[in-house]
C-alpha cells in the first residue's frame, strides 16, 4: 500500500477513536433518527410526501450544521495534533509531505462523509423496507452536494489549520469564517439590497459566491425549480445558469473552491515548519 | 556524514539557533546537551527535515527537507514526550514498518527484549500504555528497521533499570555502522552511552569535545551496600534497581549497566547520610547475581 493511502487509513482510524467523530456520527444518525420518530415521512409539505419530504428536511439541517462541524473539528484536530507532538513524531517517519497532507485529507473526508450519507442511505433502505417510493434522483443530487460541501468546507479547514499555529487562532479563525459566510447569507445581503446601495446583480454575485448561499439555492431548486422562494434574485440566477446549469454550478463551484484551499494550503504546509 | 553549516533559525524575532556548524561522522555518538531553550529540539527538529532554516542540513550529502523519504529512511527518531496517538499500537507499528520498508516483527522483536509483550497490547490505543511502554514502542520502532543514525530525546528517561540495560545493550549492537545523537539537559544521563560532547547554549554550540570510552555499553556492574540502619525511602529506590537485601535492610546488592553508573550514584547520593560503605566493580555481563 502507497504511503498516501497508509496515511489516509491512518487518520481513519485516529478519527474513528476520537471523541468529536461519535458526537458528529450521533448528531447525523439522531437528525434521521428524529425525523422518523417525528412522522415525517407520513407528512405532506410543500407537496412533498415520504421520504422525498425526509430528504428535503434533512438537507436543510445537515446545511445548518455540517460546515461548521467540518470547519472546527478539522482544524482542532489538525492544530491539536500539531500543538501535542503528534506531526513532530509522525513527520519524522520517511513519509513525503505530499502522501502526508492529501492522505491525512482524504482520510479526514472519509470519517466526515460516511456518517452523513450513512445516515441519508439508512432512511433509503428503511424506505425500501417499508415499501414507500424512493426519490432516487433527489437522492443522487443530494448525495453529490453533501459530498462537495463536505469536501468543500474540509479544504477551507485544512488551509486554515496550515496557516494557524495553534488550536484557540485556528478555532476563532474557522469560527470567523462560517459566521461571515452565515452573515452573508442573509443578513447582510437583505440590508445591501434594502438600502439600495449596490446592483441586485452584485448582491447576487456574492451571493453565488458564498459557498453555503450556493448548497441553500441549490438544494431549494430540487422541490421549487423556479425558486420562486427567492423571489427577484431568481431570474438573474435562472437566465445566468438555467435549472439545470445551475445545479451543476452548485456541484463544481463548491469543488473548485474546496479543491484551490486545499491546494492553498498545502503549498503553505510544504513551505512552513511542520510541528 | 551529518553536516550543519551556518544553521539559524528565528521564531519571529527570536533567533534560536544562531550559526550553527557542526561536523558528524559515521559511528560517532554525540551527547547534545544544554538547558530549556538551549537550541537542541530546533537542531534536532532541523536534522529531520521539520523547520526551515537558514543554512545547510545534510545527512550523506542530501537534505532532509527536500529528499525526505530517501533520507528518513536511514534515521530512527525517539521523541522525549511520546505522541499521544489514539490508534492501536498494532497500527502504529505496521504503519511505521510500511513507511520504513521494514518488517513489523522487527519491530516487535525489539520490544520483546525491552520487556513489552506485544501480543497484549496490540489492540490498545497507544495514549493508553504506560510512560515507559511508550518508551520502549518507539524505540523498538526505532531500532526495528535498518538506519545509519538515531535520533534519541531522553530515550532512557522514562525505563526502569532492567529496560535501561537492554536499551544499552541494543544500542552496543550498532556501534560499528551507526550515528547517535542523544539529547539532554544532563550531561550524567548520557555521558557513558557516548564519545562526544556537544552543549548548546543560546542557540550556539558552546563545547564540543570528545570523551573517554573506558567502559562498554553492555558492561556490568556488581554492587554492594552498607547502610548505616535500614531505612525504607532507599529500600523503596533500591528494590526499583532489582536489588536484594540481606541483613535486615542494612546490606543490599545488586547489578547496574555500565552506562547507567553515574545515575545510580546520583541516586543513591540522596541518601549519603545512610551510606556506610559502597563497593562496586566490574564483572563480566553473562554473570546473573544470586
Amino acid at each position: 500500500m502507497n504511503t498516501l493511502l497508509l496515511t489516509a487509513k491512518l487518520d481513519i482510524v485516529e478519527s474513528l477513536r476520537a471523541r468529536w467523530f461519535l458526537i458528529y456520527s450521533l448528531v447525523f444518525g439522531g437528525i434521521v433518527a428524529l425525523l422518523f420518530a417525528f412522522g415525517l415521512t407520513e407528512s405532506r409539505v410543500l407537496g412533498f410526501i415520504g421520504l422525498s419530504r425526509l430528504l428535503v428536511t434533512y438537507i436543510q439541517l445537515t446545511m445548518a450544521i455540517l460546515p461548521v462541524f467540518v470547519l472546527i473539528t478539522t482544524v482542532r484536530s489538525v492544530a491539536g495534533d500539531r500543538e501535542a507532538g503528534v506531526f513532530e513524531y509522525l513527520l519524522s517517519l520517511p513519509v513525503s509531505l505530499s502522501a502526508w497532507f492529501w492522505g491525512k485529507i482524504i482520510g479526514r473526508y472519509v470519517t466526515i462523509f460516511l456518517p452523513v450519507f450513512v445516515a441519508m442511505l439508512g432512511a433509503v433502505l428503511w424506505a425500501l423496507v417499508k415499501d414507500v417510493e424512493v426519490p432516487w434522483g433527489m437522492f443522487g443530487y443530494y448525495t453529490a452536494l453533501l459530498a462537495v460541501m463536505g469536501w468543500c468546507f474540509l479544504g477551507i479547514g485544512m488551509f486554515i489549520s496550515t496557516l494557524a499555529r495553534s488550536t484557540d487562532v485556528a478555532q476563532g479563525a474557522a469560527f470567523m469564517v462560517w459566521l461571515t459566510l452565515l452573515l452573508f447569507l442573509d443578513l447582510i445581503l437583505l440590508g445591501i439590497l434594502i438600502q439600495g446601495r449596490v446592483m441586485p446583480e452584485v448582491a447576487v454575485t456574492i451571493a453565488l459566491a458564498n459557498p453555503l448561499q450556493v448548497f441553500r439555492t441549490a438544494a431549494l431548486a430540487m422541490f421549487d425549480p423556479q425558486l420562486i422562494v427567492l423571489g427577484p434574485s431568481a431570474y438573474v440566477i435562472l437566465d445566468l445558469f438555467g435549472a439545470t446549469g445551475y445545479r451543476l454550478y452548485a456541484l463544481a463551484y463548491p469543488l473548485l473552491l474546496g479543491t484551490l484551499c486545499a491546494l492553498g494550503g498545502f503549498l503553505v504546509f510544504r513551505r512552513s515548519d511542520l510541528p | 556524514m551529518i553536516r550543519f553549516e551556518n544553521v539559524s533559525k528565528l521564531f519571529k524575532r527570536h533567533r534560536v539557533l544562531d550559526g550553527v556548524g557542526l561536523d558528524i561522522a559515521l559511528g560517532e555518538r554525540i551527547a547534545l546537551i544544554g538547558s530549556n531553550g538551549a537550541g537542541k529540539t530546533t537542531l534536532i527538529r532541523c536534522l529531520l527535515g521539520e523547520y526551515t532554516h537558514d543554512g545547510k542540513v545534510t545527512i550523506d550529502g542530501r537534505s532532509p527537507r527536500s529528499e525526505r523519504t530517501a533520507v528518513l529512511g536511514k534515521v530512527g527518531f525517539v521523541p522525549q514526550l511520546p505522541p499521544p496517538l489514539k490508534m492501536p499500537v498494532g497500527q502504529l507499528v505496521n504503519f511505521a514498518a510500511a513507511v520504513c520498508h521494514s518488517d513489523p516483527r522487527r519491530i516487535h522483536d525489539i520490544a520483546a527484549r525491552l520487556g513489552l509483550r506485544m501480543e497484549d497490547i496490540l489492540a490498545r490505543p497507544f495514549n493508553r500504555l504506560s510512560g515507559g511502554m511508550k518508551q520502549k514502542l518507539l524505540i523498538a520502532i526505532a531500532l526495528g528497521r535498518d538506519t545509519q543514525v538515531l535520533v534519541m530525546d531522553e530515550p532512557a528517561a522514562n525505563l526502569d533499570p532492567e529496560a535501561r540495560h537492554i536499551f544499552f545493550g541494543l544500542l552496543a549492537e550498532r556501534l560499528e555502522n551507526t550515528t547517535m545523537i542523544i539529547s539532554s539537559h544532563r550531561l550524567d544521563e548520557v555521558a557513558s552511552l557516548v564519545n562526544r560532547v556537544v552543549e548548546m547554549d543560546l542557540g550556539k554550540i558552546v563545547l564540543d569535545d570528545r570523551v573517554a570510552e573506558e567502559s562498554k555499553l553492555s558492561s556490568m556492574f556488581e554492587v554492594h551496600l552498607t547502610l548505616a540502619r535500614a531505612d525504607a525511602a532507599i529500600a523503596r529506590t533500591l528494590a526499583e534497581w532489582q536489588f536484594a537485601e540481606r541483613h535486615d535492610g542494612v546490606e543490599w546488592h545488586g547489578m547496574v549497566a555500565g552506562p547507567d553508573r553515574l545515575r545510580f550514584l546520583g541516586i543513591v547520593s540522596r541518601y549519603v547520610g545512610l551510606l556506610a560503605r559502597i563497593e562496586m566493580a566490574e564483572v563480566d555481563p553473562g554473570i546473573v547475581l544470586q
